[in-house]
């Protein structure tokens, strides 16, 4: 199931283009993630955004490295699940709203199956679990792979004996190919399902280090929210040469009930997926703390795109979507010899294996 | 393929994709070019393999 609706989420964003998305591909002029001439500040875009969702309180706020496009995440209370948040696409050099996300598409329905079946946390723990089942399967199938193969060269195919020694062969082949990227993807595959805990963790750890002086203070009302373009000029200076990716508002699962958390990318490719953050005091616009993201913050932030294969360009995700081919046969093919020898004494099954398929146990066992 | 020896083919892809995998990873450019080519070692293997079937 993990393979299947993976497949089509490798090709989300040529997808989301085709079924007629968003256009922020379309806008042209300076990143929304810089301070450059041109650009409208802050404080208007985060007016404009709020004026179309009236009652409703700012939650996200998140920039573009190489297109004025940015957006702004709402919904009706800080700690709104993502369910009940919408995202608005603005033009920075404009003001413009040019869009709006509400989550309906069909490779949301698929992120969402893919992710947590629709169970919230439960199913993100299950589907990480299934995960760790994977790994362990690809662990005991790489110890097989040595007996069954000490008589056998690498790559046979025997497709002129039964049929289950072809596919006893094509299941060696494509699972010892494939291994090292299997392995990649099933366990970037568990980090990734651990996102909820390990956001908890950060919360519970290293902001509330953070934001210590803060600790016993009632939250912060969004009608005191200071100034959006004070706190960033504030949390630039902190951390010189470096880009916001996002600001999380107060009160969510990315910042305390009291600041402006401003997450900042690295320079260099690898450097941008590790975040740096800045928490500006929401009301007053002064720096509290800025600190890079602990260690298993990092991992999840390389997790990702070692998961999703989203990183290379097309031919990257051509590549990736044939080595989730070559797992689903992996997987397929692995059920079928199952299936037809789970009845069979486990010394012929034993055998099987040692004599490289050479001798099957009886037929239906 | 030739050799009996069931270890060093499979290492060797493996090693390579996961050097792909990475050099991806660290850059843009030459580096993509470089993760396109690692991982299309294994597919290249099972079209060797499908190839010689018999």
């Amino acid at each position: 199931m993990l393979c299947l609706t993976g497949l089509p989420l490798i090709f989300h964003d040529e997808i989301d283009a085709v079924m007629g998305g968003t256009s922020a591909q379309d806008l042209a002029g300076p990143a929304s993630s810089s301070d450059a001439p041109g650009l409208l500040s802050l404080d208007a875009m985060l007016a404009t955004a709020m004026a179309a969702r009236p009652g409703e309180v700012p939650l996200f706020m998140a920039f573009d490295n190489d297109r004025p496009s940015m957006t702004v995440t709402t919904g009706p209370r800080p700690d709104a699940p993502g369910s009940d948040m919408t995202i608005q696409l603005l033009d920075r050099t404009t003001g413009a709203v040019v869009g709006r996300e509400q989550g309906k598409g069909i490779t949301d329905f698929l992120l969402q199956l893919h992710t947590d079946m629709f169970l919230g946390l439960k199913g993100e723990l299950f589907l990480g679990a299934m995960g760790a089942l994977f790994v362990a399967a690809l662990v005991s199938g790489t110890v097989l792979y040595a007996p069954f193969m000490r008589k056998l060269d690498f790559g046979s195919v025997r497709v002129s004996r039964s049929r289950r020694v072809r596919w006893l062969d094509y299941h060696n082949l494509l699972g010892i190919v494939a291994l090292a990227w299997m392995s990649v993807v099933g366990v970037t595959g568990i980090i990734n399902a651990l996102v909820t805990p390990i956001t908890k963790w950060w919360q519970a750890d290293e902001l509330a280090e953070m934001t210590r002086a803060y600790a016993n203070r009632a939250p912060l009302p969004p009608s005191r929210y200071g100034s959006l373009d004070t706190a960033m000029a504030a949390a630039r200076a902190s951390i010189p040469g470096m880009n916001p990716q996002f600001i999380a508002f107060p009160g969510g699962s990315f910042s305390s009930d009291h600041h402006y958390a401003v997450f900042f990318q690295g320079a260099t490719p690898l450097t941008q997926r590790l975040l740096t953050t800045a928490l500006v005091d929401a009301e007053t616009g002064r720096l509290t703390d800025a600190r890079p993201m602990p260690w298993y913050f990092k991992a999840l932030s390389l997790s990702r795109p070692l998961h999703f294969g989203d990183y290379g360009g097309l031919p990257l995700k051509l590549l990736w979507a044939l080595l989730d081919l070559f797992t689903i046969v992996v997987l397929g093919s692995g059920l079928y010899l199952w299936l037809g020898r789970r009845r069979a004494p486990l010394a012929a099954r034993v055998l099987e294996v040692t004599s490289g398929g050479r001798t099957t146990p009886a037929k239906l066992g | 393929m030739v050799g009996r020896s069931t270890w060093p083919i499979p290492i060797a892809i493996a090693l390579i994709s996961l050097a792909g995998l990475l050099a991806a990873l660290t850059g843009d450019g030459w580096r993509d070019a470089l993760g396109w080519a690692g991982l299309a070692v294994p597919v290249i293997a099972v079209g060797r393999a499908i190839h010689r079937r018999r």
